[in-house]
């Protein structure tokens, strides 16, 4: 016990000595988390309105006032059809649309079927948000002082909402979940490796198995100061995201960080895996990127939706481990769901740690041999 | 009085290759063993038996006294190692290695903290106690790694190729501490590059293709192969050789 207390401070050193990689270990998650929180603002400016409507009457021509009268709005064009439109949001020369089904009148009013929309062009999620909540304020004010007079009727129509491009209103709140993924694999499956293969390369791992430690504590010991780091990683992210992002922590926090504890471990046991495969720091490094970032990234989920993905890649992505850690984060934190909603993706995170902890282990010891 | 090391028809096969082919020799306490050979000859194979690292497919031996099959944790325990790449952790300092090597083999902190003290200020390396090990020339890092392997006291201390890429100035002054170390009774097994250097061994084993074609003292070695030196020795022997690289 004594010598494994002496083999975790050594690594400790090894890590705080390195200035420049102990600096992109705590510094990186803040970064990737501010700017995937910021590049998504939610501020809203000269948003470009096109109104649709069969016949302009005095009703709508004052409602298109009203919005043009807003400082966020200009309304740009009047049109007659929704192809024209199309081809204007395409174009991105307008980024939203209020479309009238039929006459904009007190009757359809009083019998709450005025069919009156908004389309938004959503492929920035949150300045959609904002533009049609803001839209659909105005419309109802309009509705509710100016046509509604001596009218008990004063329940808020029912506007037809559809959101182009991204039906799913996918938020920034979404990437807090996938750099959280991200960055623990990164962390620990490279660092793990780089940091084993490096002492093979330098000839100390000779050394150390020479001498009467066991491997597996060499092996432990290297865990322990990565596990450390991440779970400062993990706490760093999770308070920025929950103050500078404001991303709701709705599920229970002991859950979040339970899950993510067991991630973390999947993720050292894929490094010791690595580390038995290859024999240097570069090859470390590069099957590391190559094996686990990009898979990350393009096939987890975090940048694009697995369901919008061919066949052939959503089967691919059932082995990626953040596919399933990512889907689980954000249950608990964005949905808000408990950990009984969770079962199936611990258990399949789980299964891959234990099999890779055993693999690695088997391959370590043929290594020795 | 035991041998430090004994082994008799050691074999190590990777499939039909045989990287050492039926061994065997003796090495006396507190000698100083010189195990020579070309590369990919097996010294590296052969010397990882010895060591524990690797288990020999057939073939008999003792290391310290100790079976190299089914004991070699105690092995390890009695022995000190030493690798070509002068092993020590560049970015700990000079005594952050010794404390750690130390404390691998069970020793007391107090201990340590002592013995430690004494070496470095032999070594004249005790104002660099603080440094990074990096930071020091190779000549010093090699005496340095040399101290922390047999700073445990081991019975057994194994050098591979203990001398590479040093000065001629270095190479002398560290020849100086195995002798020392030798004369504190730890046997050293050597393997090296340097013909010249072998002249310092008590004993030279060469060997060619997986077997230990001469075993003896380098005035016999010369006298029977009608040799001035052992480069000349070796060439004659090494020249059978049918393994490339």
């Amino acid at each position: 016990m004594k010598v494994f207390g002496a083999f975790i401070i050594k690594e400790f050193n090894h890590i705080i000595r390195d200035k420049r990689t102990i600096l992109i270990l705590i510094v990186m998650p803040i970064v990737q988390i501010v700017l995937f929180g910021f590049a998504l603002s939610v501020e809203i400016s000269n948003v470009n309105v096109a109104v649709i409507a069969p016949t302009y009457n005095s009703n709508i021509n004052r409602l298109i006032e009203k919005i043009d009268a807003n400082e966020y709005f200009t309304v740009k064009i009047r049109l007659n059809n929704y192809k024209e439109a199309d081809k204007l949001m395409k174009e991105g020369k307008i980024d939203a649309v209020v479309y009238f089904e039929k006459d904009f009148d007190e009757s359809s009013i009083k019998d709450n079927t005025p069919d009156i929309g908004i389309i938004v062009d959503a492929s920035n999620p949150n300045t959609a948000s904002t533009e049609n909540m803001l839209l659909s304020s105005i419309i109802n004010d309009f509705v509710s002082s100016e046509m509604n007079k001596g009218n008990i009727h004063t329940t808020p129509m029912d506007i037809n909402v559809r959101l182009l491009f991204n039906p799913r209103m996918e938020s920034s709140y979404n990437f807090v979940p996938g750099v959280m993924g991200l960055i623990l694999i990164i962390i620990c499956t490279m660092m793990t490796s780089i940091s084993i293969v490096r002492e093979k390369e330098r000839g100390t791992m000779e050394v150390l198995l020479t001498s009467p430690v066991k491997p597996i504590s060499i092996i432990l010991a290297k865990m322990v100061p990565y596990f450390t780091v991440s779970f400062v990683n993990l706490i760093t992210t999770l308070l920025l995201a929950y103050f500078v992002l404001q991303v709701p922590m709705e599920g229970s926090l002991l859950s979040v960080i339970s899950i993510s504890v067991l991630y973390i471990f999947l993720a050292l046991a894929l490094g010791l895996l690595i580390s038995t495969l290859v024999k240097t720091q570069v090859a470390a490094m590069l099957s590391s990127i190559m094996l686990l970032m990009i898979p990350v990234i393009m096939l987890s989920g975090m940048v694009f939706p697995i369901e919008s993905m061919p066949k052939f890649l959503q089967y691919i992505s059932n082995i990626v481990p953040a596919k399933w850690y990512i889907m689980a984060i954000k249950k608990l934190m964005i949905e808000g769901l408990s950990l009984s909603h969770i079962i199936k993706e611990t258990v399949i995170l789980f299964v891959m740690t234990t099999a890779l902890i055993s693999l690695s282990l088997i391959k370590f010891n043929n290594r020795l041999e | 009085m035991e041998n430090a090391i004994h082994v008799e028809n050691l074999t190590k096969s990777f499939g039909s290759f045989k990287a050492v082919d039926s061994i065997s020799f003796e090495v006396e306490k507190g000698e100083i063993f010189g195990f020579l050979g070309a590369n990919g000859a097996g010294k590296t194979t052969a010397m990882r038996m010895l060591c524990g690292l690797s288990i020999p497919t057939s073939g008999k031996g003792t290391v310290a006294g100790f079976d190299i099959f089914s004991e070699s944790e105690k092995i390890k325990q009695s022995i000190g190692y030493m690798s070509q790449k002068f092993s020590l952790y560049e970015d700990l300092t000079v005594s952050e290695n010794l404390t750690l090597f130390a404390g691998i083999y069970g020793m007391k902190r107090a201990v340590i903290k002592e013995k430690s003290g004494i070496i470095l200020k032999e070594l004249d390396l005790w104002r660099e106690k603080d440094s990074l090990v990096k930071s020091l020339p190779t000549g010093w890092k090699q005496k340095l790694s040399f101290s922390a392997a047999i700073f445990h006291n081991p019975k057994i201390v194994f050098l591979d190729e203990p001398t590479g890429g040093v000065d001629p100035m270095a190479r002398r002054q560290f020849w100086e501490m195995i002798y020392k170390a030798s004369e504190n009774g730890i046997t050293v097994f050597v393997t090296t590059h340097y013909l010249d250097e072998s002249e310092y061994c008590n004993r030279v084993s060469i060997m060619v293709d997986g077997r230990i074609e001469a075993l003896d003292t380098p005035k016999k070695l010369k006298e029977k192969y009608n040799a001035d030196s052992m480069d000349t020795v070796f060439q004659k022997i090494a020249v059978k050789a049918q393994r490339g690289e």
